[in-house]
């Protein structure tokens, strides 16, 4: 028998219950009202008041409209079918939606029945299964998809029947296993998860090393992230937040993309939705939007969907790592969330913590971040989900409680700098703030310098020494005058503008500029490197001015050539020569 | 809005602050509306059989024994193609002395739209302001504000935007707007024969602060129904939204709930976003353009007000009083349109992007040229040129009182480098400068 409730209280998105029977914390129940079925989850209990929040707009609720409790907590069904798809927050295919709004208390089915996938068998009868084995695979969009032992089952099982390799709908049990007591567990190709429960079904969780290439200088030559690694991008409106996470997200090499647009502005998500199926990707020449799902929760859509749809997105995630996938995560932006989780806290008159969060968003968020990660699974196979997640700050301070907790736990940092925006040095992130923890792994050297070579990170430690220089030296310009410090200085000074122009800066609207692959971020390196080590003749500081000016247009010019182009040679020809002029 | 026969009538409040009354009643629905005492209020809280009210007038004078009746129904609004040309106070009744709207009654406050429904946004919308059309291009279906000191003349640029954007309606939303600033728009629109598009929706300094709070709301309802229904390009005018923050704060403290950042409610990012995001483009045609105004407190865009909305919105307007032209300019340094490289260069003539870019560099090398010259340091002759150039930038293309069209604007850039500048300085194209730089 399913628990009942009475509704006793609202407050905005907030409602009271009377139960008669038992609830579970995070258990989800619908409230009927007016013909509506509103979906809503468990968040307090307090003796037979129960508190849930509803993730829908509560007009017109009355006191004893009725609710019934569905005995699961907030999950996502997982299958074949899932690429391409805008989902909700709450997983609700937005396309199976009708009229131009949304109506309240709709919901549609996350996956397709009808649609049959071809199915190979990847186990025999017989075989001995652990949890979370693989069974078969389908294709979907040219991505080898696993169908698995489902994930609540934790023991061993032996395979009693298989089906042919052919095709199947979901629906259809593909598999039966049976347990030791004999028992037989049809399996077809749906599984379901819990949102806010991790996926521990790995064996291993060990310390990310590879390279995750983004075509992004800023990040992979200076602040590299790795597969199965974590970072996050804090910036004050209009410094290019939304553009450097589309710039990743496009280029990233990544078998599977997942952006949760988390409390953002709708037409950023009509970008990605008009944009994405024409553009292709760059890895494996496909459109970018076969590999992608949309979880769009916009600032407009219900609050509390707007903290459930990081979840989702993750969980989804968590099942394509568990088929040895290499996904990436981008979540913007989860000070959205954290202000929902704020909102809420404030209704149900908690005390509150710094700027009104509640007291546990440090360990939301570090609970939230955990879950990504670079995988060895229990057949040895590996699989990761990087997450990258933007961070909104108020009146661009670092110093407030999202950004705080998100530094304690994420190991990249890429601040983004109203001052760099308002230069148009794009992308802003601040070079000398910024950190990537992975530069300083053993296990990323080892691995950059059998990718690359051993000499690396010395040179990538050299250019924010270089930089670092070059900022103090500007100051001290700015306080003496051009005149009152030595020539010398003005060469370190412009030495580091060049590492900005030619290696920090990138034109994302630009077809060539906007993605470098490694290979040409090495090139580019190496090549500022060697201007840097070059000692040249100079009289005065204006002649330095010209001259590195004269430099960076052509160095400018090479990065939006085609590499190894004719014209990129010509460019680099003009360059070597612009070297000589002044060489000692 | 009057009782109807045998509706239950309930006389004891049991508690009254500066904006609620609560009381108890059975059957009322949440975000319901009820008279209390002939005053108009809206059910906020529902715990057992206790309702709390918010009275929009305030709740001045109203006795524990006042006549409560509940209405069994939202804010609504009645739409027809007869609001064209009306002026309406915050409940959507005629302040013209006109008669009443007859016409469908929606709810206001409605479901947002389907993410997936909508079209993204790709028609200018030209104001003959160079510092908007040129540096910073509006697009039907964007939402931007003017981020302003209160001293500064937005209206007047905002009655200039709204009569020279060629839309099919436009509609303001006035918040804590001076009885001066009423009139002024109500006399700019109907000496420029626009009456007959414009509808308003005014809640006047002389007004209850918390009607300003169904303002917004009633402005969208309408302008919804003109672009859902009548496939129109809509303009919505909100000023002062700081108005509308202020009042949220207000209610949100009589409730006792905990504030956040510069004493605003903890939802003023939903809440502001729940309005913005009403700026559409319908696939049919239609379309919601939203342009706000956000006062500042001395240029402060860190508080929560003008900071929760950057982020809200695509992109924001800064006005600024030029000293060296005595004019008020739109600063191209702080204003951005997130959504301009979705028409410049494709609606505009090809150089549009790069002669904007070019010319705000050249702008900020004049600012960084006057800092040198303020210090006392040198200035060389590209620096001399800069200062030349950026006086007359500003007095011919930056300040609010241009009125150009986008091509000429082109022109009258590319005759200022031609002036002041060698092509290599101006850093664009180099066929772009063949075709349009003017020969000395």
């Amino acid at each position: 028998m399913a628990t009942k409730g009475t509704v006793s209280g609202v407050i905005a998105n907030m409602v009271t219950l009377t139960v008669d029977g038992p609830v579970a914390q995070n258990e989800i129940c619908y409230i009927l009202t007016g013909g509506d079925q509103l979906m809503a989850e468990v968040i307090k209990v307090v003796g037979s008041n129960v508190y849930v929040q509803v993730f829908e707009s509560t007009r017109g609720l009355k006191v004893g409209a009725e609710a019934e409790f569905t005995g699961h907590m907030l999950e996502v069904t997982l299958g074949p079918g899932m690429l391409s798809k805008n989902y909700d927050g709450l997983q609700n295919d937005l396309d199976k939606m009708d009229g131009v709004f949304l109506k309240r208390g709709q919901y549609t089915y996350p996956l397709d029945k009808e649609k049959a996938w071809h199915f190979v068998p990847l186990v025999k009868v017989g075989d001995e299964v652990g949890p979370s084995a693989w069974l078969g695979q389908v294709d979907e969009n040219f991505q080898p998809l696993k169908i698995m032992v489902p994930f609540q089952l934790t023991g061993t099982y032996k395979v009693k029947s298989i089906v042919s390799e052919g095709d199947y709908t979901i629906e259809h049990t593909v598999v039966v296993l049976t347990d030791k007591d004999g028992k037989d567990i049809p399996v077809n190709m749906i599984q379901k998860w819990p949102v806010k429960k991790a996926m521990t079904n790995y064996k291993e969780k060990p310390r990310p090393y590879k390279l995750l290439e983004t075509g992004v200088r800023v990040i992979d030559t200076v602040n590299p992230i790795v597969e199965g690694g974590t970072g996050f991008i804090p910036g004050p409106f209009g410094t290019g937040k939304t553009v450097l996470q589309h710039a990743i997200s496009k280029q990233a090499e990544a078998d599977i993309v997942i952006i949760a647009a988390c409390g953002e502005r709708a037409n950023e998500v009509v970008e990605i939705f008009t944009e994405f199926p024409e553009l292709v990707d760059p890895h494996t020449g496909r459109k970018l939007m076969e590999r992608t799902i949309i979880i769009a929760n916009t600032s407009n859509m219900p609050v509390a969907a707007r903290e459930a749809s990081v979840y989702t997105a993750m969980t989804i995630s968590e099942y394509y790592r568990a088929m040895g996938l290499k996904v990436l995560l981008m979540a913007d932006s989860t000070s959205r969330w954290a202000q929902a989780l704020r909102e809420m806290s404030n209704r149900m008159e908690e005390l509150p913590g710094p700027d009104a969060f509640p007291m546990d968003i440090s360990a939301i968020i570090s609970n939230f971040y955990g879950r990504a990660g670079y995988v060895y699974l229990n057949n040895g196979e590996t699989g990761s989900i990087t997450f990258i997640g933007t961070v909104s700050p108020a009146g661009g301070n670092l110093k407030e409680p999202v950004t705080e907790n998100t530094k304690k736990v994420a190991r990249c940092f890429y601040a983004l700098e109203q001052e760099r925006a308002d230069k148009k040095r794009y992308p802003a992130v601040n070079p000398i703030d910024s950190y990537s923890k992975y530069l300083e792994y053993p296990e990323f050297e080892d691995y950059i310098t059998k990718r690359i070579n051993s000499e690396w990170i010395g040179k990538v430690n050299e250019i924010k020494t270089r930089l670092l220089r070059g900022k103090e030296i500007a100051e001290q310009i700015n306080i003496l005058g051009d005149d009152g410090v030595p020539v010398e200085y003005h060469v370190i000074f412009w030495k580091s503008e060049l590492i900005d122009f030619v290696i920090l800066q990138q034109d994302a609207f630009d077809e060539v500029d906007s993605v470098t692959p490694m290979e040409r971020q090495e090139d580019i390196l190496n090549m500022v490197i060697d201007i840097c080590h070059t000692e040249f003749r100079f009289d005065t500081f204006l002649e330095v001015m010209d001259y590195f000016k004269k430099m960076i247009n052509l160095c400018k010019q090479m990065n939006y050539a085609k590499y190894k182009s004719e014209q990129y040679e010509e460019f680099n020809k003009q360059l070597q020569e612009l070297v000589a002029e002044r060489k000692i | 809005m009057a009782t109807k026969a045998f509706q239950k009538i309930y006389t004891k409040i049991s508690q009254i602050t500066k904006a609620t009354c609560s009381l108890k009643a059975s059957g009322v629905g949440y975000d319901e509306l009820a008279m209390v005492n002939g005053k108009l209020a809206q059910v906020v809280k529902i715990m057992g059989d206790e309702v709390t009210l918010q009275v929009f007038e305030g709740t001045e004078g109203i006795p524990t024994n006042a006549e409560v009746v509940f209405l069994g129904k939202s804010p609504t609004l009645k739409v027809s193609e007869q609001l064209a040309g009306r002026f309406f106070n915050a409940f959507g009744d005629p302040i013209d002395g006109g008669p009443d709207i007859e016409g469908q009654e929606v709810p206001i406050g409605g479901p947002s739209v389907n993410p997936v429904r909508r079209k993204q946004p790709s028609e200018l919308i030209a104001t003959g302001i160079a510092g908007i059309d040129l540096n910073n291009t509006l697009v039907s279906g964007q939402k931007i504000p003017f981020f302003a000191d209160p001293d500064q003349p937005f209206n007047q640029v905002m009655a200039n935007v709204a009569l020279r954007a060629e839309t099919d309606k436009i509609i303001l939303g006035g918040m804590g707007m001076t009885n001066d600033d009423y009139l002024y728009f109500k006399n700019v629109f109907s000496n420029a024969g626009a009456l007959d598009r414009i509808i308003s929706f005014v809640n006047t300094t002389e007004n209850p602060p918390v009607e300003r709070l169904l303002i917004p709301d009633m402005a969208l309802t309408a302008a919804e129904y003109f672009a859902v229904e009548h496939n129109q390009k809509v303009l919505v005018l909100l000023t002062d939204m700081t108005s509308y923050a202020d009042a949220l704060a207000i209610v949100s403290n009589r409730m006792d709930q905990i504030p956040s950042k510069d004493s605003m409610p903890g939802s003023l990012y939903s809440d502001l976003a729940k309005i913005y995001e009403k700026a559409v483009q319908f696939p049919a045609g239609g379309s919601i353009t939203i342009i706000a105004v956000t006062t500042l407190s001395g240029g402060d865009i860190t508080h929560a007000v003008p900071d929760n909305t950057g982020y809200i919105t695509e992109g924001q307007l800064f006005l600024r009083r030029d000293s060296d032209i005595g004019k008020v300019i739109v600063d191209p340094f702080r204003s951005l349109s997130r959504l301009k490289q979705l028409v410049s260069g494709k609606k505009t003539r090809k150089d549009h992007p790069q002669v904007m870019n070019a010319a705000v560099r050249l702008y900020a090398d004049a600012a960084n040229a006057k800092t040198k010259m303020e210090n006392g340091f040198d200035l060389t002759n590209y620096d001399e040129r800069t200062l030349a150039f950026a006086k007359d930038y500003a007095n011919q293309l930056l300040a609010i009182d241009v009125n150009l069209d986008t091509t000429e604007m082109l022109d009258v850039t590319w005759e200022l480098f031609s002036k002041y500048f060698k092509p290599e300085e101006v850093n664009i194209k180099k066929e772009l400068v063949d075709q349009h730089w003017v020969k000395q």
